[in-house]
């Protein structure tokens, strides 16, 4: 049982409670630390940072990716930036104008707790990856340049390339290398975690599934630590990778973790838009681009057809400056996502089967010059031109918005401790500080803030009180858990069906993607929760995997994501249907103000929806955790 | 568009490989290599026959993970690109695609078209890294650095740690890459404490792991995805003789 959600927030004004909460916390001592074991999963930007840290800090790391090397990890694709709250543009920005755009962008659905802190750690942020040799741009003069995101009025974001993630990655994965040579990281790559052990009610191990072998193994640790990204790969079709996956925070889930707002996906606006079926990716084209693209559509529906070239400046409608002009191009990600769904949908979209907008350069290009252009963006050109083949330099590109990141995941405290006692989540895995939309940049903020500058400090304040309980990994719990693993992959191989899990993967997405998408309404989820259900069935009657258990075997790993993704729909749909009010991506039809935005309802639904498993087959249970609001006022988010 | 293809197929690292043909019917020139694999996948799934094993993930050119050897050239025809990022236009139709993995001496094979590339963790876990302990650095503006080396350094780092460099390479030499990581750091005023060992370490691990040594043939460079220049092994040749060196004298 479950009693009410305390999130720990600490006590004090909202600008100390981060210092007196390290303060206060409880330690372990350096000659302590090596007889603690800490289980990481995940090698992201989260998960490397922190199995990193913590080997520094003399703990004794074991961590785990599917990937083949931990430096594949998908925050390397992150090509944007990296908010900090440096003010080195002199353009007003401080900690407090970080933390407001975070909440206000995440349409006051997050902590302000933990956002303050967040914004706090950023500028520790920069100076961590800088002494790394994250090679950020600079300005002539040597010193680091910023660039202006969406749903800020400030130039906050660092930026390599458009290669930001990948840079930051490799900064954490050779700090990670470090710790391996030095002994205190043991890293198992293409190693996946299928199950969590619980011991006396604490998190004590995982169950794995090597990828290469297919053996399965029984790891025990004092903590465990999840890191393992997003589930946006529920709809098929993501800008995510296609390893991505929901599994080991759904097996978490069904061990007894609270899982808040599933139903939270960003949805990003500036995608290459999908065309055709055989299409197994989005891909994005990094919000930076809107620094210096204009978004249009033809006014009239008739010209959708005609080339861009051909449709004078009087007929075309720039319906983000329009409707945006404080932000323009720049407004938030989710609100820039529904109005080109919005044009889409009256039928002035452009491209094939009309689901596009034009993102055009040609102002920027008279402006500045191709070359300028082309040094701050040549290389998402280039990625486009492949893609299309199309020159974007002399026409404008294409873009529709696709599913990018999820914002809901397991619920964790203050101490970004899960309800599970020594169960830890971190980066995009969890829910905690983006709301119900994230703003650009953030997430490799949030990713290495929890890595590098707050689990080093909340993981200590668990784990003084658990010196010496280990359990050994054949303890009862241990052997159960892998024989559930063992009798799962079992029932995905003797299924022995006809369906591929390809056919079967792409229907649950376009199902999300129709039905609880860019918008959602009370008949549509109702709709997809029966649906959702039928073909859950179907996987399990009718899925054909091939090959063997002990072996690599590309099918099977593939087949049991795709299977939790298939419960994981449910939640996501259920969630949607429970929160009545619009809020950030969360867009219930039923909720709009007269000009078409989002209207939350902070009486009733301001808190956080966490969800408690009750067994296969039974509805969850919604414990919600009320936001207290102290220092900001609850507006409707303009952006006008 | 409908292709012949020849794949590599090898059941483990013990087994014998060899190409089979395969055939695919009605591809859109927009489908992308890889997806043209999952097509053929689905295909032999509906036939019941095991799909092809080939590593793929982000399908955006940037984490490294596939590594296809298209008609003899590592990631195929359209440089510079990984093997996610070419499509089907840049072929013929009708034309006859021969598909292998990158061979390469320290690769070694683990089923079809997959391969295990740890050797590169391991030439990075030997110093291609800063120690920068999380905690202890100075405010990030305290050092300026100039912009072309910060640029230059940018350069050296986008590397995506593919392999192709060792897959073109005729002797299996893994240089572009380590020259790549060597040159990032010595670059930044951050990475000079380490700079001598550093190179040494990792050149040491390099030859242990089997790679062979540069000949100059700029196969590597050609193929990277990421386009990172030759010019970085002759860095990498003046940083290591630079550290033989100062070991020499004892600095």
């Amino acid at each position: 049982m479950i009693g009410a959600l305390d999130a720990k927030i600490p006590h004090g004004p909202l600008d100390q409670k981060w210092r007196s909460h390290r303060d206060h916390s409880r330690l372990v001592s350096p000659n302590n630390r090596r007889k603690f074991e800490i289980i990481v999963v995940g090698s992201g930007l989260a998960g490397g940072s922190a199995a990193a840290t913590l080997g520094e800090l003399g703990y004794r790391v074991k961590c785990f990716c599917f990937q083949d090397s931990p430096r594949r990890a998908h925050s390397i694709a992150a090509q944007g930036g990296i908010n900090a709250a440096k003010n080195y543009q002199n353009d007003g920005d401080s900690v407090y104008r970080l933390f407001y755009d975070t909440i206000k962008g995440g349409d006051f659905r997050s902590r302000e707790a933990n956002v303050y802190r967040l914004a706090e750690v950023s500028n520790q942020i920069i100076d961590q990856c800088v002494e790394q040799g994250v090679p950020f741009a600079r300005e002539y003069g040597g010193l680091l340049a910023n660039r202006s995101f969406g749903g800020a009025q400030v130039s906050r974001t660092f930026y390599a390339r458009g290669q930001t993630g990948q840079q930051l990655l490799l900064g954490c994965y050779q700090a990670l290398c470090r710790q391996i040579t030095a002994g205190t990281v043991q890293m198992f790559p293409q190693t996946e975690m299928l199950d969590v052990v619980i011991v006396d009610g604490n998190a004590k191990g995982i169950i794995t599934r090597s990828l290469r072998s297919g053996k399965i193994d029984k790891h025990a640790g004092d903590a465990v630590v999840l890191a393992t990204g997003g589930y946006g790969n529920v709809f098929y079709l993501s800008t995510n990778a296609r390893g991505c996956n929901v599994t080991a925070t759904y097996r978490a889930y069904k061990k007894g973790a609270l899982f808040a707002n599933p139903s939270f996906t960003q949805i990003h606006p500036t995608c290459i838009p999908v065309s055709g079926e055989h299409q197994s990716k989005l891909t994005l084209m990094s919000e930076s681009l809107r620094n210096d693209g204009r978004v249009w559509v033809p006014k009239r529906k008739e010209d959708r057809e005609k080339p861009p070239g051909q449709i004078p400046e009087a007929d075309r409608d720039y319906y983000l400056e329009r409707k945006y002009p404080s932000y323009g191009n720049l407004a938030p990600r989710d609100i820039s996502s529904r109005a080109a769904k919005e044009v889409c949908d009256e039928g002035r979209g452009v491209g094939p089967g009309g689901r596009g907008v034009y993102l055009d350069f040609a102002d920027a290009i008279k402006r500045l010059g191709e070359d300028t252009i082309r040094e701050r963006y040549g290389n998402l050109f280039e990625v486009y031109e492949k893609i299309t083949g199309e020159n974007a330099y002399k026409v404008p590109m294409r873009i529709y918005p696709a599913v990018h990141y999820t914002m809901g995941g397991l619920w964790v405290d203050y101490d970004l401790m899960s309800n599970v006692p020594g169960l830890f989540v971190i980066g995009e895995a969890n829910f905690s500080d983006h709301g119900a939309n994230r703003l650009g940049a953030s997430a490799l903020m949030q990713g290495l803030a929890d890595g590098y500058f707050i689990l080093p400090y909340t993981l200590p304040n668990y784990l003084a009180s658990q010196m010496g309980k280990r359990p050994p990994a054949d303890s009862p719990e241990f052997q159960q858990a892998e024989s559930d693993v063992r009798t799962r992959i079992r029932k995905l191989l003797d299924v022995d069906g006809k369906r591929s899990l390809d056919s079967i993967h792409r229907e649950l997405g376009l199902l999300l993607w129709d039905k609880c998408g860019m918008s959602r309404h009370a008949k549509g989820l109702r709709e997809a929760l029966v649906k959702i259900r039928e073909l859950r069935e179907e996987f399990w009657r009718n899925v054909r995997v091939l090959g063997k258990d002990q072996d690599f075997n590309q099918s099977l790993e593939r087949a049991g994501r795709v299977a939790d993704f298939l419960e994981f729909a449910e939640l996501m749909c259920i969630d949607a249907l429970e929160r009545n009010e619009s809020c950030g991506g969360h867009f219930r039809e039923e909720h709009q103000t007269p000009e078409g935005e989002a209207l939350r309802d902070d009486e009733n639904q301001a808190a956080v929806f966490a969800w408690e498993f009750q067994g296969d087959g039974e509805s969850p249970k919604l414990h919600p955790e009320p936001l207290h609001f102290e220092t900001v006022h609850l507006t409707q988010r303009s952006y006008k | 568009m409908n292709f012949k293809l020849k794949i590599w197929r090898q059941k483990d690292r013990q087994s014998r490989g060899k190409l089979i043909d395969y055939e695919v019917r009605d591809i859109s020139p927009n489908t992308s290599f890889l997806e043209m694999l999952d097509i053929l996948n689905e295909n032999l799934l509906g036939r019941g026959e095991e799909p092809i094993a080939f590593d793929s993930d982000c399908r955006e050119g940037i984490c490294g993970t596939c590594s296809l050897t298209i008609n003899g050239e590592a990631h195929g025809p359209d440089h510079p690109g990984a093997v996610c990022e070419l499509y089907m236009r840049k072929f013929r139709d009708g034309e006859t695609i021969v598909v292998e993995p990158f061979r390469v001496r320290s690769f070694p094979l683990v089923k079809d078209l997959v391969i295990d590339r740890s050797a590169l963790d391991r030439i990075v876990q030997a110093g291609g890294f800063i120690s920068a302990r999380a905690g202890s650095a100075p405010e990030a503006n305290s050092t300026p650095i100039p912009k072309h080396d910060a640029d230059l350094a940018m350069e050296a780092a986008a590397c995506i740690g593919c392999g192709a460099c060792a897959a073109a390479c005729p002797n299996g030499s893994a240089m572009l890459f380590t020259a790549a990581k060597v040159s990032h750091l010595s670059l930044l005023p951050q990475g000079r404490p380490e700079r001598a060992t550093r190179a040494l370490k990792m050149v040491q691990i390099m030859d242990a792991e089997g790679f062979g040594n540069c000949t100059n043939t700029y196969e590597c460079e050609a193929v990277c995805p990421a386009e990172i220049s030759v010019s970085f092994i002759a860095k990498l040749n003046r940083e290591y003789a630079h550290a033989i060196l100062q070991r020499g004298t004892g600095e």
